[in-house]
């Protein structure tokens, strides 16, 4: 069993694999992160049956939290299963702090969160602002410490799809990319290495300031969203609302009370750029 | 059809977590871990009831001190539905009497 250790934000993971090659390939992206002693979650990535780890392999995925039928993928998608390994350990095993499915950015010490279903466009618009003056907390999981009600980062490699990948090659030309997994369950995948301040400084948090609900492919448009109907989105967003209880109740009502909210609808990265930064001063 | 004779009790205030939001009230439940999106009348319901058992017409005149709720058998027809709906909620429950 090949090994690789890597710490993220607050959370410590061990991936194990039957294979070298997606082990090197984490190696490579992660290697500015550090290297916990001590983990939070085991991830493993195993042959299907023990013919498989030869012939045509194919990559199931175990750890501590598992779903029943997750569908094995190819070996070469075997980074991909990994990252989706991890998320899934947050998702099922995370309790210390309130988990949303939303992306997250910082200037001056306060937050800028952003939720929305796939393909929203989230994750790119965060690795965008990453790349002119934000600081890039994470693109999958925000997480709300229950005690301060700050966002506390999470910066997991990149998960670009389909056309934010040039996308992202002509903004951040110098960035240190992942292989390209074509036509993976959700298209084609590239992971890029966050910037390097997002690493080094991803034990430091922030105030949440504004609250985006972006939505790529519609004319620009920008709309207020109510305390209770942002309420009810964060819930379908956040994996552990129900597993915290009451912790969960109150981190989220107070994020809620607190913090601003708007849909904003956007046809490329630049308007959605310039609409942030007139909310941000604006509202943040 | 429920009986509008059928007493109905609150939990204890402190069994439950109430926040206003714009239109509506979130209602958590510290027993079950629910938590409940409400609108009005059932806050100001569950407040006028405080802790007592009181049947829909007791609750109507403790309302009607604060709120017009227009004639009094409409009003205790819809404060009844309100209560079942609240009472298969578990928010209150029946109370039966010996």
């Amino acid at each position: 069993m090949h090994e690789f250790r890597v710490q993220v934000g607050p959370a410590a993971f061990r991936i194990g694999s039957a294979w070298r090659a997606p082990i090197d390939q984490l190696a490579h992206l992660y290697r500015d992160y550090p290297q916990p002693d001590f983990t939070d979650f085991t991830v493993r990535l195993e042959p299907t049956t023990w013919l498989r780890r030869w012939l045509r392999p194919s990559v199931a995925i175990g750890g501590d939290y598992m779903l029943p039928d997750a569908a094995p993928l190819p070996l070469a998608q075997g980074l991909l299963a990994a990252e989706m390994a991890m998320n899934l350990q947050m998702a099922l095993g995370w309790r210390r702090h309130l988990l949303l499915h939303a992306s997250a950015v910082e200037r001056d010490g306060r937050v800028l969160v952003m939720t929305g279903q796939s393909g929203s466009g989230k994750s790119t618009l965060s690795a965008l602002l990453g790349s002119e003056g934000w600081r890039f907390l994470g693109d999958e999981f925000v997480l709300l410490d229950p005690v301060t009600g700050n966002v506390v980062p999470f910066p997991r490699l990149i998960s670009l799809k389909n056309e934010a990948i040039a996308a992202m090659q002509s903004a951040q030309p110098d960035a240190r990319f992942g292989p390209l997994l074509a036509g993976t369950p959700k298209g084609d995948i590239r992971h890029v290495v966050p910037p390097a301040d997002a690493i080094a400084q991803m034990g430091q948090g922030g105030a949440p300031a504004l609250l985006l609900f972006p939505r790529y492919g519609y004319p620009g448009a920008v709309r207020e969203v109510a305390p209770g109907e942002t309420f009810m989105r964060l819930t379908q967003a956040s994996t552990n609302y129900v597993a915290l209880g009451e912790a969960g109740f109150i981190t989220l009502t107070r994020f809620v009370k607190s913090v601003p909210s708007r849909a904003i609808d956007y046809q490329s990265g630049d308007e959605a750029i310039a609409l942030v930064e007139k909310l941000w001063e604006r509202l943040a | 059809m429920a009986n509008p004779k059928t007493l109905y009790q609150a939990e204890p205030a402190d069994a439950r977590i109430v926040e206003p939001l714009d239109m509506m009230t979130l209602i958590y439940q510290r027993r079950s871990g629910i938590t409940h999106m409400v609108g009005e009348p059932v806050p100001q319901m569950l407040e006028a009831m405080g802790e007592d058992a009181v049947d829909a017409a007791t609750l109507a005149a403790r309302l009607a001190v604060s709120f017009d709720l227009g004639g009094q058998d409409d009003a205790v027809t819809l404060i009844t539905e309100r209560l079942e709906e609240l009472a298969e909620l578990g928010l209150v429950e029946r109370v039966t009497d010996a």
